[in-house]
């Protein structure tokens, strides 16, 4: 058993093994767990109408994926995501494939690459905000961020359209990308060699990163400095099958020969498939995941207001930050809460001095009239005092006249009617004294009536006078 | 509004969807099963990190066990009395940390000894500077984990298995021992064993391992591998197999000795010689198979999916709490009760 070894460079000691211990199978269990959960993995294609996307997808994957041809008549780009399961031997693959619908086909293209990365950005603020949240489960988490972008250029043979470089300009630090000659069967082998190292020269030019394969592990640096030095690849894709010598292939069958696309010499898909699936579909994942969500994390929370140290350099935890933020955010929602209630309280104030101002408006009216009639009610009751007092003469007259005329009935009936018959009926009867003592008690007692009724009236009018007082 | 709508509708899968199209068969090899591969090559030359604690009374063989372990000195014993390691006054924790290589596979390992547990007169609260050390590791990660300007890789060294000595009474556990393992296995994986079981019978083994498993089950206390983190049936199947075993009792050797020709690690008596990877005579390659052969990843997965998740909420909810109660006087949104004073 050796003993202590010598220090590493970071001051740890290696120690050498006296006996099989067995971790080196550890590996193997990472790949074991892997399987069981399955491989995630998202691919946008971005490519004009007719540049052959969907093609090169099923051809690249060796299955079907139901796609119908779409039309050139978009107002704008869109994107079209579908997901599909793959089982290869025990693995399982989630494939996610997104590709532009519309690109290129406006009359004005300005903004053609901007759903593009907003698509991008929303898959990483996604994964963001499943990171941030406090009960996460990220482990279960399905991956949507796309791993890589296959920018299909068309095979015109002479550079870069502005619209590609603008377009990749704005991705290269958002996702891996790998350029892509389309319909590469249009151009012929030594025109081929011309644009691709135009392409090449005028990407270096313009400063866009397109993906590197990784050369720094020794088991594919050597094919993936080879495979650099192919990009972009040029791709055709096919469906359908043609027989050739005794087998099937994937090819395009044409008057004047065969475009195979599993052929190296015809055209670079199968370097594609090779370096898209077989040797980097990790590093892709894994680059993805360091480089371009890193920084877009580093951007928006930079974005939020946190900070890595404060303006004394000094280092200031997240977590200070947030609780700095939430109690600013606080005050401000008490702030405000005053103020809208302040200014509630005021409008009551108002409603109220206003409502008061009706109030006595009205009461003063009502007072107005009512003084008024009062004062006729006044007026009235003197008026009818009046008239009583008249009737009440009146009765006591009556009263008066009344006891007479009984007074005269017990007395000789000569002279009474003389007297009593002189008020009113003096100017009629001069001469028939004697006739008229017959007639006079009918009479008298007709004017009695006569007077009885009036009477009666008058203890009426009284009596509803006094109620009228009351 | 129509491409927003369409890119955000399209974002909004954080959720597993199922697939649009169902399973699709290939029709031909298209080498998506390279991708294990290059997972393979990827991680051996990131390397691994394993972090593992031993604890338990002092003079129960722990170093003994780490060394037989990992088959090398990683750990320095305290083996005469009178050096300059006397039994320390308090807990006090101790990480030794060396890298260990095995057919290009790089391990860096870390071994955290815990001298001076339960051996003073007046145990109470012994496992407090464990449980610090433990939080201290996850808060560690956690910083490193919040920055905005994050490491590529962040370094780890959160207890990925905690390694408990129980003393081979043959009777019960003790109340150190429950107190001890019902804390801890709250916040870290604990695995049990019972040390130096070279002084019991098969019969005793097997009735001490029947009244230990009956007493954690009493406490209700989860060791791993737990059973609420089964995935799958066949998870299940092999882990109730090791569950069945738990805890395992082992007996650790450094010294090689000569039996029937060959040389195996074991302790040499004068009524013969214990054989440490021997299955019949102690449980040394079970413990050695699970800790490392097939459920290494899985330890790591665990500390990092459950514990530390759980350690993160709380600590999150912790903030949360005074920024509350301050402004409205409502209580705080943590759940879990006094889990914090553990």
């Amino acid at each position: 058993m050796a003993g202590a070894g010598q220090p590493q460079k970071d001051g740890l000691r290696s120690l050498s093994l006296s006996g099989h211990v067995g971790f080196d199978t550890l590996p193997d269990q990472l790949v074991n767990k892997s399987i069981k959960q399955g491989f995630c993995f998202n691919i946008l294609c971005i490519g004009e109408t007719g540049s052959g996307k969907s093609t090169l997808i099923n051809s690249l994957f060796n299955t079907s994926f139901d796609d119908s041809m779409s039309t050139h008549f978009h107002p704008n780009v869109r994107l079209k995501a579908q997901r599909y399961e793959l089982h290869e031997s025990n693995v399982r693959l989630k494939l996610t494939v997104v590709s532009t619908v519309g690109f290129g086909d406006q009359i004005n293209k300005e903004d053609s690459y901007q759903p593009i990365v907003d698509y991008i950005d929303a898959q990483f603020e996604a994964y963001l905000q499943e990171e941030l949240k406090i009960k996460r489960s990220i482990f279960n988490y399905h991956d949507t961020r796309i791993h890589v972008c296959l920018y299909i250029i068309s095979p015109t043979g002479h550079s870069l359209k502005t619209l590609d470089l603008l377009t990749m300009k704005r991705l290269d630090s958002k996702v891996n990308i790998i350029p892509l000659i389309g319909k590469a069967d249009s151009i012929s082998k030594t025109e081929l060699q011309q644009f691709k190292r135009k392409l090449i020269s005028e990407l270096v030019s313009s400063g866009i990163h397109i993906y590197q394969f990784p050369t720094d592990d020794e088991v594919v640096s050597q094919i993936n400095t080879i495979m650099n030095g192919h990009l972009p690849f040029a791709v055709v894709g096919s469906t359908e099958v043609v027989k050739i010598g005794n087998k099937m292939v994937k090819a395009r069958q044409y008057p004047w020969g065969v475009v195979q696309v599993e052929n190296e010499n015809h055209c670079d898909f199968v370097k594609l498939r090779e370096m898209l699936i077989c040797t980097n579909m990790e590093d892709l994942i894994e680059q993805t995941h360091t480089r371009h969500y890193e920084l877009y994390r580093r951007c928006r929370l930079q974005e939020m207001g946190f900070r890595d140290t404060d303006h004394e350099n000094k280092p200031v935890s997240l977590q200070e930050a947030y609780e700095a933020k939430r109690r600013k955010f606080y005050l401000e929602l008490q702030r405000r809460e005053e103020e809208t209630r302040q200014k509630f309280v005021q409008r009551v104030k108002e409603k109220e001095a206003v409502l008061k101002e009706a109030e006595q408006r009205v009461s003063m009216l009502i007072q107005a009239k009512f003084e008024h009639l009062m004062l006729m009610h006044q007026e009235e009751k003197l008026k009818l005092e009046k008239k009583r007092k008249a009737l009440e003469e009146e009765i006591a007259l009556f009263n008066m006249k009344k006891a007479n005329a009984e007074l005269l009935q017990t007395q000789p009936m000569v002279s009474t009617p003389v007297s009593l018959k002189r008020d009113k009926d003096r100017k009629k009867d001069k001469g028939f004294r004697l006739e008229l003592l017959c007639f006079d008690i009918t009479k008298e007692e007709t004017v009695n009536g006569h007077k009885q009724s009036k009477r009666e009236k008058l203890e009426r009018e009284r009596k509803s006078a006094k109620g009228f007082q009351k | 509004m129509e491409p927003q709508e369409r890119s955000m509708e399209a974002a909004a899968v954080p959720q597993e969807l199922p697939p649009d199209h169902g399973v699709h068969e290939l029709f031909g090899y298209v080498g998506i099963e390279a991708v294990l591969e290059q997972m393979k090559v990827k991680t051996m030359k990131m390397g691994f990190e394993f972090n593992i604690m031993v604890v338990g009374q002092s003079g129960l063989g722990k170093s003994t066990m780490v060394n037989t372990l990992f088959k090398s000195k990683v750990s320095r014993k305290a083996s005469q009395p009178g050096q300059e390691e006397r039994i320390p006054k308090t807990v006090q924790l101790q990480s030794v940390t060396h890298v260990i290589e095995e057919k290009g596979v790089k391990m860096k390992l870390t071994v955290t000894d815990t001298p001076g547990f339960g051996d003073q007169i007046n145990n109470e609260n012994c496992w407090d500077p464990i449980i610090k050390y433990i939080n201290e590791q996850y808060e560690r990660y956690l910083r490193e984990e919040i920055l905005i300007t994050r490491k590529r890789k962040i370094p780890d060294s959160r207890v990925h298995g905690c390694v408990y000595f129980i003393p081979p009474t043959g009777h019960w556990l003790r109340p150190l021992d429950l107190e001890f393992m019902r804390r801890l296995s709250k916040i870290v994986n604990v695995v049990p064993v019972i040390a130096k079981a070279d002084t019991l019978t098969l019969e005793e083994r097997e009735e001490f391992k029947q009244r230990i498993q009956r007493d954690l089950k009493a406490h209700a206390i989860s060791v791993y591998p737990q059973e609420d983190f089964d995935e799958d049936p066949d998870d299940r199947l092999l882990n109730d197999r090791i569950r069945e075993k738990i805890p395992f009792a082992v007996v650790g050797a450094d010294q090689e000795h000569q039996v029937n020709g060959k040389r195996v690690l074991g302790r040499k008596t004068k009524w013969g010689i214990i054989e440490v990877e021997n299955p019949a005579h102690c449980e040394f390659p079970m413990l050695r198979d699970l800790l490392i052969r097939s459920h290494l990843q899985d330890l790591k997965d665990i500390t990092h999916n459950v514990h530390y998740e759980s350690y993160r909420v709380r600590r999150l909810n912790e903030s949360n709490r005074p920024a509350l109660s301050s402004n409205n006087g409502l209580p705080g949104r943590d759940e879990d009760g006094d889990e914090s004073n553990l």
